[in-house]
């Protein structure tokens, strides 16, 4: 938290270089929002630890975008990734889908990172590609077990993804590929089409190939035997720089996980409704080991939540004020203020994390979110300042000028008391839509109340979004609250009885 | 007493506001130790006066000195120090009681503890204001009782030049006939330069020394109350004062 706060300042002088500290900084385990990559960075995070440096877990950052984009600027140590999506996505080279497996092409990607700072390791062992299930029972009676063995079964009714039925390594190249003719095809949202599956509406679906539902629902993934789906391999991308402990961890890991490993602590993860508990699965621990308490993960996303809010608050009004002071007074410069800080209100908050993410020295991380929330409580302060300061009647106005009083003077003994319960009903409007603001934190890594509710998002956990949610809906009435008694303190008495 | 020099002078001084002439070519020049009531109708510049005197208004043309200085946005700050400055109503603070209205300057400026509390209690008394208002905030004082703290605030730092802008006009008949009584005593009291504004020629006659009668931004006639009854300089004034004293008759 003191890097943080050291940070903060640093920002605020606008300088770009941040803070260092020098205590040891632990590594920090990016995921992406999506349970397998939960379940590996936890992985990591405990083989880490268990090398004997310090690490966190930033879960579900957002997608690979964002993850590659803090790893490249060091926001994050390591993440989890596959080698299809380096090579489509990261990496953007083109050729045919089956290639970026082999030790040459591995070696090239190396190269290519090297540039950046980053490494990569070995496969973990598992490929998490595109397949096609079946049930278990129904492929051994048909005696199907290869995608060409479908071709002697056209009638057999296919459900299929709508993002697979579109993807250039989907379902239309695989039928040429292959020379199948299936003649009942639908799209269908992925999450029903296992129902369907299981109702027997359905025999044929596209999945991953570790989706945890394969093994729940007894379900059996058709071998690729042309080698049409692309590799997807699984590594980790880490910092070249980081602790030799921390590489060594990150090997420890290679060519550890087979698919049907990764498909059995999947299903852990999503049963248990617990990363940690899936991670802890793969060491062969005690499964309470890892996991904190609920009372210690709501202190402690409690308590980033309220860092965030506090920074963001403060500086809100450090700049706030004067700029509204600035913004009362008649003239160009009130409406360029009103008219800057309003828009920066009027862009949609997530659309403000993304763009401010995207700014180079800030990136991924509490300072971004500290930021935009920053940004966010100008305007109720800003405006509330100007007005409050604008509404004072003209023969008080004059009379403070009259008396003698040099115009600091003025403004501070006469000007701002005045104004201040306008003032202060801006900065209570600041500070609980930066309560509420801030849970969106969580999608840039920043923590906070938000943290849950996306975990509990992506793993449909109503249990677990309530346990960031209601906290948060309390934080909000208790800031508007505690914003109830401050008025009787901060507000001069003789406003308080005039407006009774 | 040798008489001062006037402390106050208006020379050729023009006040527009856009297209509107508040105040056109006026010279002017108050009496040291003497009451000038500034009268006229309304829009006649005399509220302008005031205003420029005290720098809340600047000149269009010409210029306002006070003694040897002319106010300017470098000496306004010193002089408006040595003035005091009441107005209709809502001068006060409503944030601060009446003692902290009263006191604001002074504590801001330093002054002795000791001095300030003997000249309040002196204020208080020359005002007749009970000293039970003084720790009321202004929502809490009488019409009256709030013309006095404005009063008493204005008179604290020993002004050389009082400036009262219609300080009665918001006052029920009762409470307003009482304040021309003690004004009058006061002004006799404190031996200072006054200029008031009223409209009320009643007002005017009872606390001025000299009369000064402004129209549409021009000094008609100024003189002593008699004068304007007995010598009018235009129709105008003889209009204004028959019509005012047909009213005081009902």
């Amino acid at each position: 938290m003191k890097a943080l706060f050291a940070f903060f300042t640093g920002v605020l002088l606008a300088s770009a270089a941040p803070a260092s500290s020098t205590s040891i900084q632990p590594a920090l385990v990016g995921s992406k929002k999506f349970t397998e990559s939960y379940v590996l960075a936890d992985i990591a995070q405990l083989a880490i630890e268990r090398a004997g440096y310090p690490a966190e877990h930033r879960q579900g950052m957002g997608g690979t975008i964002i993850l590659w984009e803090a790893l490249k600027e060091g926001a994050i140590t390591c993440y989890p990734e596959y080698t299809g999506t380096i090579r489509e996505v990261i990496l953007k080279t083109r050729g045919p889908t089956t290639e970026g497996t082999g030790e040459a092409d591995v070696e090239r990607m190396r190269q290519r990172f090297a540039q950046f700072g980053v490494g990569m390791t070995g496969k973990l062992g598992f490929n998490n590609t595109y397949a096609l299930v079946m049930r278990r029972e129904q492929a051994r009676q048909l005696g199907i077990h290869q995608i060409s063995d479908l071709n002697r079964y056209p009638q057999l009714p296919v459900g299929l993804s709508h993002e697979f039925l579109g993807r250039e390594d989907g379902w239309t190249p695989l039928c040429a590929r292959y020379g199948l003719h299936m003649r009942n095809v639908r799209g269908m949202d992925h999450t029903l089409a296992y129902e369907a599956l299981a109702k027997g509406e359905i025999d044929v679906m596209d999945a991953y190939s570790t989706d945890a539902r394969i093994a729940e629902e007894n379900l059996v993934a058709l071998r690729d035997d042309q080698g049409f789906f692309p590799q997807y391999q699984a590594v980790f991308l880490y910092r070249l720089e980081a602790d030799p402990r921390v590489l060594q961890a990150l090997r420890s890991l290679e060519g550890t996980l087979t698919e049907q490993r990764m498909i059995q602590l999947n299903a852990a993860a999503e049963r248990a409704r617990d990363y940690s508990r899936a991670a802890a699965l793969y060491f062969h621990e005690r499964v309470q080991s890892h996991a904190d308490s609920l009372a210690s993960k709501l202190a402690r996303w409690t308590a980033r939540h309220l860092l965030l809010v506090g920074l963001s608050l403060s500086g809100s009004i450090v700049l706030g004020v004067p700029l509204g002071i600035w913004a009362g007074r008649p003239g160009w410069g009130s409406e360029i203020i009103l008219g800057v800080t309003g828009v920066v209100q009027t862009v949609p908050s997530l659309a403000l994390l993304a763009l401010l993410v995207s700014i180079p020295f800030l990136g991924i991380g509490p300072q971004t979110a500290i930021i935009a929330l920053f940004l966010y409580g100008l305007l109720p302060i800003v405006r509330n300042t100007a007005s409050g300061l604008q509404d004072i009647p003209r023969p008080v106005r004059e009379s403070a000028q009259a008396l003698g009083l040099e115009p600091r003077a003025q403004l501070t003994q006469v000007f701002l008391p005045l104004a201040s319960r306008s003032i202060f009903a801006g900065i209570k409007t600041s500070a609980v839509i930066n309560v509420g603001t801030a849970t969106l934190a969580a999608l840039i890594g920043a923590g906070g109340l938000g943290e849950p509710i996306i975990s509990g998002l992506n793993l449909n956990d109503s249990a677990l979004i309530l346990e960031g949610a209601l906290p948060a809906a309390f934080l909000a009435l208790l800031v508007q609250t505690a914003f109830g008694f401050l008025d009787r303190l901060l507000i001069p008495k003789g406003l308080r009885l005039a407006s009774v | 007493m040798i008489p001062k020099p006037s402390p106050i002078e208006l020379v050729g001084v023009t006040k527009c506001f856009g297209s509107l002439v508040a105040l056109e070519q006026t010279d002017l020049v108050f009496e040291a130790g003497k009451t000038t009531v500034l009268i006229g109708p309304s829009g006649c510049g005399k509220s302008t006066i005031l205003r420029l005197i005290v720098g809340l208004l600047q000149p269009t043309a010409g210029l306002v000195r006070f003694e040897d200085r002319v106010l300017s946005s470098e000496t306004i700050l010193g002089l408006r120090r040595r003035m005091g400055y009441v107005i209709q109503e809502g001068g006060l603070f409503p944030h601060l009681t009446a003692r902290q209205n009263i006191l604001l300057l002074a504590t801001h400026l330093r002054q002795p503890q000791a001095e300030m509390r003997a000249r309040l209690a002196e204020l208080c008394e020359l005002t007749r204001l009970a000293s039970v208002a003084l720790s009321r905030y202004p929502v809490e004082l009488s019409g009256g009782q709030r013309q006095r703290v404005c009063l008493i605030r204005a008179l604290m730092l020993r002004p050389d030049v009082l400036l009262l802008d219609e300080p009665l006009a918001a006052l029920d008949p009762m409470v307003r006939a009482n304040l021309q009584m003690e004004l009058k005593t006061i002004f006799r009291q404190i031996c200072q330069t006054v200029i008031f504004v009223t409209h009320d020629l009643a007002e005017a006659a009872w606390l001025g020394d000299r009369i000064v009668l402004l129209r549409q931004g021009r000094v008609v006639q100024s003189g002593s109350f008699a004068t304007l009854v007995e010598q009018p300089a235009t129709s105008f004034v003889s209009e204004f004062i028959n019509a005012q004293r047909k009213l005081a008759l009902v």
